[in-house]
């Protein structure tokens, strides 16, 4: 399983490494399927807004409002008409990208469970929009809708009476069916925002705005596709007529044609059960958890950074337990730790320096503790030889660390790069037990835990506590985010780092101190 | 800063994403009945007579009911199915006896099914039991229609407007 599972995660990154040509990594679509989803949803909400203007909500009045819309004032009513449409179609597709890639990348089990269970009910939510939307345009087309969701509906046999007859005949036809149909498209767009405000409850930093480079131009795709191929209505309603050739939106409507096959009794089987199989996907099988971040109370001062770092919501704030002066102690959610140590590299207890010789940091992973990780890569560090001396730190979901192991190197794997603090990288250098430190892991802008190699970015860069200190060479630092799939490259990279050191000029601590003491290390 | 290759590897992805877009809303065209064929639609509800007719208690049944339950009639509430044959120019077309709904069977029995039909002149004949009589009907329409490619004709029933309604 995880064999099959590690080579569908490097097709897929495959694919994803042509966009990230284009795009760089922080525009890159792929990473952003959630945040195109939630843009694609306010266009279709502002372009809603603007077409209800024009709307005429009478069932002997809809297609002309829309034919006024999209023929007269086709330069903005029009726009808005096929904006609302694309808009839609898009969102089902980064939808539907956006589940499977949440799936082959494995990040829908474990605590993560909740936004995958969450996410199944949003499919429904949507395809309800889209269906009673083109319901509004009483074309052709809708006709077909409504016949052909009734006559399934009524297969149920839930309802008193057959309510496909609503759509004999013209002369039974009646506009209380289209009302109640106009009152759903409006009403469950309202309960969607609910949903995935709901969805993303578990995600810090949820991204929900795509990068502003990578929304102007989808929402110029949009405007353009919308000038050359504007939507239209087909041909109006007539109930004494059957809907023969009909073009349909696939999108939304694919699996309608199925009905024409497959008896409706079956199809609501398939419907409810392949929900309700997706929903359960999460525990089929069940992802073996590791064990949970822990709160060292002795050594934990609130100051709230593994709250601001960690990337599921998993650590809080509450108010001190013990007589200490702090007022606050950082607690952890175990059922919504995914153990990923992001929280142990935001620590600023975590830090090797500490003279006491055990490390014992305020917050820390009980299968991978930061005193062992000191002592391994101390040990690492004293094999390693030459004037080159490496340690590459890398993360379990990343690059094969295994092949850069050599004389001069040395890779070290954490649960994330985001579990390592900065005062490490500092320790290392300036404490001479190596000449540099290489960083990899996931892929920028899709860091497995979402945030590692983020953060990890900004610490190094000052921008974000804890800052590795100034006094560090920075040349002495080399990166390259690999992911899965640039090994070769990966190994290159840090060749041509130790080309870079070895010309270096040896380093020497500022002086600050005549004595040379060990400046005392905190935040 | 993106290159011009970048800026040009971005157009083609965002023309490609909009090519499928444009396409699919609308493309390619479902052929959901034959536009060459005319349809004829059955649909109706109706209840079909009690199965049994209501039987009188004798009196000393109706001792051993509680009070408040006497009532003379015991009506039993299963129904007949209603029996529905559809003749076109002489051919049967459709023949079904339909249960009727619900737990007890007491329920209206529906009937909701299509038929595609080449178009031009045709004789209908629609014929309904829901009694319990062994032969014959107790509605029965006949009526010579024309049908037009892709027409909707519609067979209805209301016992209340005369039985079978063509329209
Ligand atoms: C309207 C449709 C949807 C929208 C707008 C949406 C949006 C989002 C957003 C913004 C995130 C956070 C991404 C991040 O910051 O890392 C997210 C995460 C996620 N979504 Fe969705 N989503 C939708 C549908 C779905 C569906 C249908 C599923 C699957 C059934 C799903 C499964 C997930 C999972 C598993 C995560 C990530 C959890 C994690 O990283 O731990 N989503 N979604
Ligand atoms: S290990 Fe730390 S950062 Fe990661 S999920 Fe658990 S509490 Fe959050
Ligand atoms: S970062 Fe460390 S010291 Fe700060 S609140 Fe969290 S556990 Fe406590």
């Amino acid at each position: 399983m995880s064999g099959l599972r590690t080579v569908a995660k490097a097709a897929f990154e495959s694919v994803e490494n042509f966009f990230d040509r284009a795009f760089g990594p922080e525009l890159n679509p792929m990473h952003q399927l959630g945040a195109l989803g939630w843009f694609f949803y306010w266009i279709v909400i502002v372009s809603g807004v603007y077409l209800y203007i024009f709307f005429d909500t009478g069932i002997h009045q809809a297609y002309e409002s829309l034919e006024y819309i999209t023929n007269v004032q086709w330069y903005a009513a029009g726009v808005m008409r096929s904006l609302h449409r694309y808009a839609s179609d898009a969102l089902i597709i980064v939808m539907i990208l956006h589940l499977v890639r949440e799936f082959v990348m494995d990040r829908y089990r474990g605590a993560r469970w909740f936004s995958w269970f969450t996410g199944v009910p949003l499919l429904w939510f949507v395809f309800a929009c889209g269906i009673t939307g083109y319901w509004m345009v009483w074309d052709v087309l809708a006709q077909y809708i409504a016949i052909t969701t009734t006559e399934w509906l009524d297969t149920l046999g839930i309802f008193g009476e057959t309510i496909a007859r609503n759509f004999l005949n013209p002369d039974i036809l009646s506009g209380r069916f289209f009302t109640l149909m106009v009152f759903i498209h409006i009403a469950v767009p309202l309960f969607l925002l609910l949903a995935m405000w709901i969805h993303i409850q578990r995600q810090n930093y949820a991204k929900v705005n795509p990068p502003k480079g990578l929304a102007i131009g989808t929402l110029g795709m949009l405007l353009v596709l919308s000038f050359i191929k504007p939507a239209v209505s087909q041909p109006p309603a007539d109930l004494s007529i059957v809907p023969a050739v009909i073009d349909l939106d696939w999108f939304y409507l694919a699996a309608y044609p199925l009905l024409d096959i497959i008896p409706g009794l079956t199809m609501w089987a398939i419907a409810v059960g392949g929900s309700l199989l997706l929903a359960l996907l999460p525990w089929l099988p069940p992802r073996r958890r590791e064990a949970a971040a822990v709160v060292d109370l002795d050594n934990c001062n609130g100051c709230g950074r593994c709250v601001d770092d960690c990337p599921f919501t998993a650590v809080i704030l509450q108010q001190r337990t013990d007589d200490t002066a702090f007022s606050e102690e950082a607690i952890v959610n175990s059922s919504l730790c995914t153990s990923c140590g992001i929280c142990v590299g935001a620590c600023p207890t975590s830090t090797p320096f500490r003279r006491t010789s055990e490390l014992v940091p305020g917050i820390d992973l009980p299968d991978q503790g930061m005193q062992a990780l000191r002592d391994d890569v101390l040990a690492a560090a004293a094999k390693l030889s030459g004037e080159t001396r490496v340690i590459v730190f890398g993360c379990k979901n990343g690059p094969d660390l295994q092949r850069l192991n050599g004389p001069a190197v040395a890779a070290m794997e954490l649960q994330c790069i985001g579990m390592l603090p900065p005062s490490f990288v500092d320790f290392l250098i300036t404490r001479h037990h190596v000449d540099g430190i290489f960083l990899t892991g996931c892929t920028l802008g899709d860091c497995h835990n979402r945030l590692g190699n983020k953060w990890t970015e900004q610490r190094l860069a000052g921008e974000r506590d804890p800052y590795l200190r100034e006094r560090v060479p920075r040349e002495r630092i080399g990166k390259f985010w690999a992911g899965l799939t640039h090994n070769k490259r990966l190994s290159q990279e840090v060749a041509a780092f130790q080309e870079r050191i070895k010309g270096l000029p040896p380093y020497h601590r500022p002086s600050r101190k005549p004595s040379g003491q060990q400046p005392a290390e905190s935040s | 800063m993106a290159s011009i290759f970048q800026y040009i590897g971005q157009a083609i992805a965002y023309t490609l994403f909009a090519v499928f877009v444009g396409y699919f809303a609308t493309k390619p065209a479902y052929t959901n009945f034959p536009p060459d064929k005319a349809q004829i639609k059955l649909s109706f509800g109706h209840a079909g007579e009690h199965a049994t007719e209501c039987r009188r208690l004798t009196q000393e049944e109706l001792n051993q009911l509680a009070p408040n339950m006497r009532r003379p009639l015991d009506c039993p509430r299963g129904r007949l199915p209603v029996l529905i044959e559809l003749e076109l120019d002489g051919e049967l077309l459709y023949s079904e006896a339909l249960p009727p709904s619900g737990l007890a069977g007491d329920g209206v029995s529906t009937a909701y099914k299509t038929f595609a039909v080449d178009p031009g002149q045709h004789q209908l004949v629609a014929r309904l039991r829901d009694s319990n009589r062994t032969e014959g009907f107790d509605y029965e329409k006949t009526s010579e229609i024309t049908l037009s490619p892709q027409q909707n004709f519609v067979v209805d029933f209301h016992p209340s407007r005369d039985g079978f309604l063509f329209l």
